[in-house]
């Protein structure tokens, strides 16, 4: 496929990779304890585990999974207020597939569509709008879920159904937002991470500029990757080759999709339809200010929670699930109790293990490969 | 969840709101918004590239930075050789 295969070349990945491992040993810190490089999008976990990078890269160098799969950060009182949603008269609830799985305290979308609730699965938001265009006696609630990178659609949707006069299209907006969270990661105590790759899709909406603050502020490199392996293992080169020479700069790999300045376009669209949360509940990460958006007056005919009264419980996690100490990092997937034994990608306990994009889904799934190669 | 994937644009639908690309040879309708404005010609995105994410064209693929890319990546492949036959050769000053 173009604009893949080329990015996916074994050959040059292997030389990169060489080089990778004689800048990591060129920096004497990183024999002390490894460099710590989050991987802040939950895509770049996926590939990292998919293409056996981890294993791959110099012992100098220790990836951290964070916080960037919607999915495994969605509260399960969240997933209980889609199936109160659901459970109601004439609703047909859409969402996206991921999303379908997550455990809630009772059950998951999946178990209320096995007990009759009409939950279907889509691929656009623009399909749910179709169907409500198809059961005009039918209430059609679309999940929305993600972060910059979806943020658009669903706003692009909700200005489509506004146009049309559509009344019985509703929006469940979930979307989070990553700047306000990746500052929550710096400002905790001990944070101990050395540079990050930088979500590249969100990227291609909100520009560079927004992370300029933590090269200046935390004085962190940041480099916006892709998400082939090639992409990935360039990213990292750029990230070292910082730390090397002392530098903190927000630099880009994956400029053939992402424009400096982002997609204004896309960016109207998303402020013309949602405003900023106070507060945004996560798993794992607690509540964080102004990390998540919601309906703005001018479209509340089209607010789900202001039509369904959706009551945004709080649910602790089951005892046995660690998901938020991995999201922070804390732990290990491995380490966590539940993990391959309750927890596994067919019985989900944790969000962690339902998203392919979720850390402990990657290591059930590709588990953890172990060998070293020496420069 | 954040994943696209990369396609053409072959059509853009009256309105210029519409569109479709060919995503793995599949054709699917997507929404042009983040990438067209109908004051544009047709002719600024038929053709073109486009990353998509849920049914939306979100991006334009810029082919002269994605050669830049891959240039970039042959030369640190390339130096790397030269460094590696350097290291061969066994002669030091």
């Amino acid at each position: 496929m173009k604009y893949v295969d080329e990015f996916r070349d074994p050959a040059l990945a292997r030389k990169v990779l060489k080089k990778l491992h004689e800048v990591v040993a060129d920096i004497p810190r990183a024999k002390e304890r490894p460099l710590q490089i989050m991987e802040v999008c939950g895509g770049h976990t996926h590939s990292i585990f998919r293409y056996g990078l981890e294993g791959l890269l110099p012992k100098g160098i220790e990836m951290v999974h964070g916080p960037g799969c919607p999915v495994c950060v969605l509260p399960m009182g969240r997933v209980d207020d889609c199936i109160a949603i659901a459970e109601q008269p004439d609703v047909i609830f859409t969402t996206f597939g991921d999303a379908m799985r997550v455990p809630g305290s009772k059950k998951s979308l999946q178990q209320a569509s096995a007990e009759g609730c009409d939950v279907r699965m889509v691929y656009s938001p623009m399909d749910a709008l179709a169907i409500a265009r198809e059961n005009p006696h039918k209430r059609v609630v679309f999940f929305g879920l993600g972060f910059e990178t979806t943020m658009p659609s669903t706003a692009l949707t909700v200005m489509q159904a506004k146009r049309e006069g559509l009344n019985n299209f509703y929006l469940f907006c979930n979307h989070i937002t990553i700047i306000p969270t990746m500052k929550a990661i710096l400002d905790e105590p001990g944070m101990s991470i050395d540079g990050f790759l930088g979500p590249g899709h969100v990227s291609m909406v909100i520009g560079k500029q927004p992370y300029n603050f933590i090269a200046s502020h935390y004085n962190r490199p940041l480099v916006v990757a892709g998400f082939e392996p090639l992409d990935i293992l360039q990213s990292l080169l750029m990230v070292v080759e910082q730390l090397r020479d002392g530098r903190a700069e927000v630099e880009n790999q994956y400029a053939r999709i992402v424009p400096e300045q982002g997609n204004l376009n896309a960016m109207a669209a998303v402020n013309e339809v949602f405003e900023v949360r106070e507060h945004f509940e996560w798993r794992g990460l607690g509540s964080i200010a102004e990390s998540g958006v919601k309906i703005r007056q001018a479209f509340e005919q089209f607010d789900a929670e202001r039509a369904f009264s959706v009551a945004t419980l709080q649910v602790e996690d089951p005892k046995s699930c660690q998901c938020g100490e991995v999201l922070k990092g804390a732990l290990k997937p491995w380490d966590c109790t539940a993990f391959g034994e309750d927890c596994t990608p067919e019985t989900p306990v944790g969000a962690l293990m339902v998203s392919t994009e979720g850390a402990c889904s990657a290591y059930y799934s590709y588990g953890k490969i172990d060998v070293h190669q020496a420069g | 969840m954040c994943l696209g994937i990369p396609g053409q644009i072959i059509e853009v639908k009256e309105g210029g709101q519409f569109g479709v690309a060919s995503i793995l040879g599949v054709k699917r309708e997507v929404n042009l918004s983040c990438v067209y404005t109908p004051d544009q010609p047709e002719a600024a995105v038929i053709g073109s590239w486009a990353l998509i994410h849920v049914g939306f064209a979100m991006s334009l693929i810029d082919e002269d930075e994605a050669q830049r890319t891959l240039e970039i990546l042959k030369e640190i492949g390339e130096l790397q050789e030269e460094m590696d036959a350097i290291a061969q050769s066994g002669s030091k000053a």
